[in-house]
């Protein structure tokens, strides 16, 4: 009765057996592409049965190209597909994306005191974030500054950085014609004056639509079950919330902090089914803390709403800010994310 | 008594009384004040309550129609909405019970998904409606439609009974058999 396209896969009526075929690389694709495609062909969409969040590092990543994308916070925006965009031509984008900036600095569009018009912008590839080989490359914008003195440090400061990426974006990729790459989840970090700047060459030259991505208490919540769920040799920071209270005049906020070591133990106490994270698994484990809080302090959390988790994988706030700690989950956090980004432009 | 059961009380004569379960108190209460302001043709009769079972210091009147308001941007109206649903007889889901969700509109504040009580709601074999009680023109709207409805279950509209509307409000589109 489902819709399994799929040569090799059964219907998930049949014997438990075939559960432990789904965890095999080569049908992990499939069973993201089932869960994707359930999704989309769902009025209203139903709560997710995620796939196995752990560690998807391709072995030509190397983690010592990636570690500036760590420890930044960054902003999400949704992109929709772009119009004949060509990796080939990446100089040539950067030049005219820095004819762009100069003149609309020159205008006074985007005026601060003692800035510096003598910025470069760079184009580059990086390799290794995607999820599968159909996803395209993703690529990082930089500017720069320009410094006048002809010291060793040529390249100057990095005064803002965006990047696009696609990972496991097949949902996407499918719909769309020869000519559009798919980088839906575009992070920017720097000045917000600069990624108006660059989001508007963007959209005059390859058609396509920004918009920011904002993460809701619902997802929020199962970042936070899907982080804590991920094994770490040691935990870098405690596991924390954030909730907001609604009430006049101001909004309360609460937090609430847990040892990783007690959350991951809370986690695996709830954690049935191994390598998927279920709709009601987040559900128990948010219950607990939820439980725990209104046993000290009789305030039921589940009424107020949830703006940041921060764990020692990653934090996001519901503004759509993250800043990724660890490495080893980079793509699987990226993969979450670019499924709330698909989500948003459909 | 701790469940409500639609028949155990004589009707009173030309009253339409209606029962909102909800934990948003303002929301209620301004629902409350616009649907009071629609015209009627029997006495309107609104009763507020947090949760059921109601409190036996309250002995509400026999009660034509039952809305239980869950606030997407909280998880505790929808477990309050849950544990109320146990104390409410079988036999009112025979269209004398509707559910009413709001919040949808912000999708950012949003901490239930929707299919959550969609299938709750499946459950029940109840109507579903959805309206952001927070702009005035949509409240005024649902209070219309809700006194509407409560005139067809309390038997006001000649030829309408309460199951009759509740064949044609039902969807026929419900989750997918797999995630029953």
């Amino acid at each position: 009765m489902d819709s399994y396209d799929a040569s090799e896969s059964t219907p998930r009526q049949s014997t438990s057996l075939r559960p432990e075929d789904y965890f095999i690389g080569a049908t992990f694709l499939q069973k993201r592409l089932e869960s994707v495609r359930k999704q989309t062909s769902f009025i209203p969409t139903p709560p997710r049965r995620k796939i196995p969040h752990c560690s998807q590092l391709q072995e030509d990543v190397d983690p010592q190209k990636v570690a500036f994308l760590l420890h930044k916070q960054w902003t999400l925006y949704s992109l929709t597909p772009l119009y004949k965009f060509s990796y080939s031509n990446l100089k040539e984008y950067s030049r005219l994306l820095n004819a762009f900036i100069v003149a609309e600095k020159q205008k006074g569009l985007a005026v601060e005191v003692g800035e510096d018009f003598n910025v470069k912008v760079i184009f580059s590839t990086v390799l290794g974030i995607k999820g599968t080989q159909r996803d395209p490359e993703a690529f990082l914008v930089q500017i720069l500054s320009k410094s006048q003195l002809p010291s060793e440090n040529r390249e100057g400061k990095v005064l803002w950085t965006g990047w696009f990426c696609c990972i496991f974006g097949d949902s996407l990729l499918e719909t769309v014609s020869e000519d559009f790459t798919c980088l839906p989840l575009f992070l920017a970090n720097g000045a917000e004056s600069n990624t108006a700047i660059i989001g508007t060459w963007f959209q005059k030259t390859f058609d396509c639509y920004f918009s920011p991505l904002a993460i809701n208490a619902f997802n929020l919540s199962w970042m936070a079950a899907m982080w804590t769920a991920c094994k770490m040799d040691h935990y870098v920071a405690t596991t924390e919330f954030l909730w907001s209270v609604p009430c006049s005049p101001q909004s309360l906020d609460i937090s609430y902090a847990i040892h990783p070591e007690d959350a991951k133990a809370i986690w695996d106490s709830v954690h049935k089914t191994p390598g998927e994270v279920t709709q009601e698994e987040v559900d128990l484990f948010m219950d607990c803390l939820y439980s725990h809080f209104h046993r000290h302090f009789k305030i039921h959390l589940s009424a107020t709403r949830l703006v940041r988790v921060s764990t020692s994988v990653a934090s996001a706030h519901t503004d759509g800010k993250i800043k990724i700690l660890c490495h080893k989950y980079l793509i699987g956090v990226l993969a979450h994310l670019t499924e709330l980004a698909i989500f948003q432009i459909e | 008594m701790s469940v409500l059961r639609p028949l155990d009380k004589l009707p009173s004569l030309n009253t339409a009384t209606i029962l909102l379960v909800g934990t948003e108190d303002a929301l209620l209460q301004q629902l409350v004040d616009s649907m009071l302001k629609e015209d009627c043709t029997s006495e309107l009769k609104v009763h507020l309550a947090k949760s059921l079972p109601l409190p036996s210091s309250v002995n509400p009147p026999r009660i034509d129609l039952i809305v239980f308001v869950v606030n997407l941007h909280s998880k505790y109206s929808l477990q309050n909405t849950e544990e109320s649903l146990h104390h409410v007889d079988a036999s009112f889901f025979l269209g004398k019970v509707c559910f009413l969700a709001t919040g949808a509109g912000r999708e950012s504040h949003c901490s239930i998904h929707q299919h959550t009580v969609v299938k709750l709601v499946h459950t029940y074999q109840s109507p579903l409606l959805y309206c952001d009680l927070e702009v005035e023109g949509f409240q005024a709207t649902m209070a219309q439609r809700l006194v509407r409805m409560l005139q067809m279950c309390d038997g006001h509209v000649p030829g309408v009974s309460a199951l009759n509307l509740l064949s044609l409000l039902r969807s026929s589109e419900g989750p997918s058999l797999e995630d029953m």
